[in-house]
């Protein structure tokens, strides 16, 4: 038995999204939970499970903050960036077992403040276990220590492969920004970006410059789901789970020893979401893609099924993925362009867009979407939703 | 502050476990030595207790012939860690051995923008001390 349209999106909440936070990553998932939770027109004590990503607060503290005396359900999630989407497959596995009611998923971090935290807040370390050992013991002594690093090795191979460009990479870049001009919650709002500005841009680490990289940023964000049957009742239109999975690349904790390094967890995983939603990849109306650096979505639309191995950086030109195109992607601006929310932020987004309240960045007639997760050397995660 | 400027040390490899401590105590000999598997004679690496091939327990370390190909890389200018700051633009390399392992090193000499897939690469040692060296590659004169 699958989870196939048995568990519903029904509240979603956010903080502010900013750089250097006052808070800590815990209260801010707090005060982002109880929007979340008001969302769908429930009482925090009536959440009765939780399902969390690597973050810096328990499901016990949530619990005796929210008054659930009864938590019957909770969960943790070790997929790094992939994590948060892949929540929603725990979740919805869990819903659709009868085991929880109201299951609350939250993130938060302080991205940009953990390196530079403000006078006064106690700084925040960030957890990433399954990188641990290959980091420390076989990247680090070399200087390799940023996943702009790491992920080149992909994205160079990828490359010098297939001939991708850096237009096409600009071509991801600059849709975000542009998405992000319609969207009041974006940092980058009021900050367009042209494809002088991005070629003209530093390095980083070739063959990623600096606008291949997503924004560092605080901020929490918090969905709700129930059964199906439930959210009908809820104030608003629910956004139901089609299809999801998760998939882990091989081997995960090393990507240098890994005998396909093109081949992410999200290969894995996207044929399993799309065979249990029913649907062909090309059916979504709309893309939110986890763009913590440009390259790993053209990785991700190859891995989704939506072209060929190999022809990503082709998919993406001449205004396909912008407002307006065949497949809009990260229509909020994305990790590069709004905030770096792990990608709740884009689970976030693609339910506005089927509500249908995404305002000026409406997807127009948006019946179903794609989000992905990526994360921790290139785990994979993905939901398809619909209205 | 004092008046002498002390920059902190670049960081060595932190073992995580006895098999990594074994990875680098050859090092520390200058030999690079990978797990083979004495049930299959699969190379492997990183270290594991089990060989992913046909899931022997046995394993015997041998030295590579420390001849390799480019497998990729990234040439990082902006590092993470300012021990770095002297080196960029220095290129992180991923190398595959020819015995079929890979594994995360620098490449030195050559240019980056003559870099290739498969460009043969050849092992040298970085002494850092009594108890440290590196494994480095340098591309091969054709």
């Amino acid at each position: 038995m699958s989870f196939k349209d048995r568990a519903a999106i029904i509240g979603v909440g956010e903080t502010d999204y900013v750089r250097g936070a006052d808070r800590s990553s815990a209260e801010l998932m707090l005060e982002a939970s109880r929007a979340a939770i008001a969302d769908a027109g429930l009482r925090s004590s009536e959440i009765d499970g939780l399902v969390l990503p690597p973050v810096n607060i328990s499901a016990e503290e949530i619990a005796a903050n929210f008054g659930i005396e009864d938590l019957r359900y909770a969960a943790t999630v070790q997929m790094g960036g992939a994590s948060p989407t892949s929540t929603l497959q725990s979740a919805a596995t869990a819903l659709s077992h009868g085991i929880a009611q109201n299951i609350l998923i939250p993130l938060g971090w302080l991205g940009y403040s953990a390196m530079r935290p403000k006078p006064g807040v106690r700084r925040e370390s960030i957890n990433v276990p399954a990188m641990r050992r290959a980091m420390v013991s076989y990247y680090v002594p070399y200087g390799a220590v940023a996943p702009a690093q790491m992920y080149s090795w992909i994205a160079t191979r990828h490359m010098k492969t297939y001939g991708t460009r850096y237009e096409d990479m600009a071509a991801v870049a600059i849709a975000c920004r542009k998405n992000a001009q319609k969207n009041d919650r974006a940092l980058m709002k009021g900050r367009p970006l042209s494809l002088d500005q991005y070629m003209n841009a530093r390095w980083i680490s070739e063959p990623l410059r600096l606008y291949d990289c997503c924004l560092e940023t605080d901020g929490a964000c918090a969905v709700v789901l129930t059964s199906a049957e439930r959210a009908r009742d809820c104030p608003h239109r629910p956004v139901y789970i089609m299809g999801g999975a998760e998939g882990h690349p091989y081997p995960a904790d090393d990507i240098a020893g890994r005998p396909d390094m093109l081949r992410v967890g999200l290969s894995y995983a996207a044929p399993k979401a799309f065979q249990m939603a029913g649907i062909e990849p090309a059916d979504v109306d709309f893309l939110q893609i986890y763009d913590c650096f440009t390259y790993v979505v053209l990785l991700q639309i190859e891995a989704l099924g939506l072209c060929k191995a190999g022809e990503g950086g082709a998919f993406v030109r001449d205004g396909r993925i912008e407002l307006g195109g065949e497949f809009p992607l990260n229509t909020h601006g994305g990790l590069l362009s709004e905030a770096h929310l792990w990608g709740l932020n884009h689970v976030i987004e693609a339910t506005r867009q089927l509500r249908g309240d995404a305002g000026e960045r409406q997807v127009r007639d948006a019946e179903i979407g794609v989000v992905t997760g990526w994360g921790d050397f290139g785990d994979g995660s993905l939901v398809i939703l619909r209205r | 502050m004092s008046e002498k400027t002390v920059r902190s040390p670049k960081p060595t490899p932190s073992p995580e476990n006895r098999l990594d401590e074994e990875f680098w105590s050859h090092c520390a000999d200058e030999r690079l030595c990978f797990q083979v598997c004495a049930s299959c004679e699969t190379w492997r690496h990183l270290p594991r207790s089990f060989c992913a091939h046909c899931g022997s327990g046995d394993w015997i370390w041998k030295e590579s012939s420390g001849l390799g190909r480019l497998y990729s890389w990234t040439v990082t200018h902006q590092p993470s860690l300012p021990q770095f700051l002297p080196d960029v633009p220095y290129i992180v390399a991923v190398i595959e051995l020819n015995e079929g392992v890979r594994m995360v090193s620098h490449l030195r000499g050559v240019e980056p923008e003559k870099l290739e897939i498969d460009l043969p690469v050849t092992l040298e040692f970085e002494r850092v001390s009594d108890a440290v060296a590196l494994p480095m590659f340098r591309a091969s004169l054709s």
